[in-house]
């Protein structure tokens, strides 16, 4: 059970003067129950890579294998596939349209073909996990605040009880508690229901803290695809590609060329705090 | 796909129409409008083709994408064509199909009005395609001068269609953008009787009015800030000035509409009904 890519390429507007080749060759596979994250400056192609996940863009070149199937076969069901694929645009905020929230949030489910009942209990399990306040499902979906507006449109595809949930910058332009609300109730999402969860962001910490394993995009084709430590060790390579290593990465390597015998290996800011903590004590 | 709507659009090349003062491929545009109003005749037809043609290896924008920007009118055509062809009673008959009978003037009139609306729309298409959206404006603008006398607000006009023709791709992103958004959500666009298809367009239409009407908001007060008045004592960075090859493209012009007027009047070329 899982997606697989092969051999994937994806060109834009092919043969006009707009003709951009935003997949190169892409060759990955994303197991089921990981957590990855997907990195790259803009431009990278994440978010046209993500939208392959679930059909809505059809590859100019390659396969696409979801639970070894191929999805480009004749006849495939496309409808299943986007059921079990849960896909939040950038900035979804964008895409409310009801006249109430929870109207909204029943979108998904009701297209599902599910009973009013069954559409309304989804989607109050799911705006309680994105932890919108209940005083608010009766109110129109414009009123909200951009983080409350956020959290509904995330609820929207969380009430789908997708297998797999595929966020494309879900912090982009929120302030930072909203920010880490927001991946905090994914992770533990995660945690919770085994979902696979592909998360696409700009942040080295936030995809650092969190995920198996990062794929890096650069110019369209995969730079990196490997655990958060082995990929951060490219530390000088990734500041190349326009990124940049969590700032943990840079205090540890700094650390050692100082001559104190830190492993540069970790990623969070709490795992340095141990690690520096446990090579004073030995210095001692 | 949506994107592929391209009427009105500017595609980006090297040639000497994209050279050319946007006043000269106004003018020219409408005269060649005109000028497929003036024969009734396949020599006619005949030289404004050979034109057209010219025009567009001139233009250095590819055939197929020309092509692909008359999609969207093919149901206008067909209706056109239907109509011409089983409305009109004189002439010959050539052929019956049930109860409706072809003449050869219909048949005539239907080519005929078919080739003049594919021209039409590829003519005034090869202008915007060669035309930033900002040239543009700015030929209307001295085009219409004029009026300015009979207190017609030109640069105010001329603003709102260049904003129009700038947010048509920007719209057409954003629908693109929502469309996907909802799909991803089990809407179903494609399917079902024609109520049910107009409830579907009700996800994609609420966001796009929304958008449209922030980005409106938006550029509103962009332009304030930027201290935009209007059009009261504005000057132009770069004030269009006619070159050497704006006046030998009005010469072009001139020599195509004679040859126009006159092959397409005088000379006797008839094949068929035709
Ligand atoms: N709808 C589109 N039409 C044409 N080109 C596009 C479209 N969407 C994205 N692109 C181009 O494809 C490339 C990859 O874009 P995208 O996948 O959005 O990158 P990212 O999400 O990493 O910022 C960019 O160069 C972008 O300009
Ligand atoms: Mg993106």
């Amino acid at each position: 059970m899982s997606i697989r890519l092969e051999h994937l390429n994806y060109i834009y507007s092919p043969k006009t003067a707009y003709e951009k080749h935003a997949l190169r060759d892409i060759c990955l596979e994303i197991p089921d129950g990981e957590f990855v994250g997907v990195i790259g400056h803009t431009g990278s192609g994440k978010s046209t890579l993500i939208q392959h996940f679930n059909g809505l863009i059809k590859a100019t070149d390659g396969k696409l294998f979801y639970n070894e199937e191929n999805i480009y076969e004749p006849g495939y069901n496309m409808k299943n596939l986007r059921n079990e694929v849960g896909l939040v645009f950038q900035y979804p905020e964008h895409q409310l349209f009801e006249v109430d929230v929870m109207s909204d949030v029943c979108f998904g489910p009701k297209n599902q073909g599910l009973s009013l009942e069954e559409c309304e209990a989804r989607a109050r399990d799911a705006l309680k996990l994105v932890g919108l306040k209940e005083k608010y499902y009766r109110s129109s979906p414009f009123e909200l605040s951009g983080g409350q507006k956020r959290r509904a449109a995330i609820a929207g595809v969380l009430a789908m009880r997708p297998k797999v949930l595929v966020l494309d910058e879900p912090t982009a332009g929120l302030d930072p508690k909203g920010r880490d609300d927001i991946l905090e109730q994914v992770a533990f999402l995660h945690r919770q229901t085994s979902m696979t969860v592909i998360l696409v962001s700009h942040s080295m910490e936030d995809i650092a803290r969190y995920a198996d394993r990062i794929i890096v995009m650069n110019h369209g084709e995969v730079m990196y695809n490997d655990a958060p430590k082995a990929v951060f060790a490219h530390y000088m390579e990734l500041e190349q590609a326009g990124l940049a290593a969590p700032q943990v990465t840079y205090i540890m390597h700094d650390l050692k060329e100082q001559g104190i015998p830190v492993d540069t290996g970790v990623t969070t800011v709490s795992e340095a705090a141990d690690e520096i903590m446990k090579v004073l004590e030995k210095i001692r | 796909m949506i994107r592929d709507i391209t009427i009105g659009q500017y595609y980006p090349a090297k040639s000497i129409l994209h050279r050319l003062d946007p006043r000269v491929k106004l003018v020219s545009t409408l005269l060649y409008l005109i000028s497929l109003f003036l024969f009734r005749s396949i020599a006619g037809y005949l030289v404004a083709t050979v034109f057209l043609i010219g025009i567009i290896r001139a233009s250095r924008v590819p055939f197929g994408y020309i092509v692909k920007g008359l999609k969207p009118v093919i149901m206008l055509l067909m209706i056109t064509v239907v109509f011409n062809l089983f409305l009109k009673k004189d002439g010959e008959i050539l052929f019956t199909v049930w109860k409706l009978s072809v003449t050869t003037v219909g048949l005539r009139n239907a080519v005929y009005m078919a080739v003049r609306l594919v021209y039409l729309i590829i003519g005034s298409s090869l202008m915007t395609f060669t035309t930033t959206p900002n040239e543009l404006t700015d030929g209307i603008e001295a085009l219409l001068h004029p009026l300015n006398k009979i207190h017609v607000p030109v640069h105010e006009v001329a603003m709102m269609m260049s904003i129009a023709l700038r947010f048509i791709p920007i719209l057409l992103e954003e629908t693109d953008k929502i469309m996907k958004a909802q799909q991803a959500r089990g809407a179903d666009f494609e399917s079902g009787n024609i109520i049910q298809r107009a409830k579907a367009m009700i996800p994609i239409l609420v966001p796009l009015f929304v958008s449209a009407f922030r980005r409106a908001y938006d550029l509103a007060m962009a332009m304030e800030a930027r201290c935009y008045r209007g059009g009261e004592g504005r000057t132009k960075m770069k004030p269009l000035r006619y070159k050497g090859r704006d006046r030998a493209a009005y010469g072009v012009m001139a020599v195509y509409l004679v040859a126009v007027v006159f092959v397409g009047r005088y000379v006797p070329l008839k094949v068929w009904i035709f």
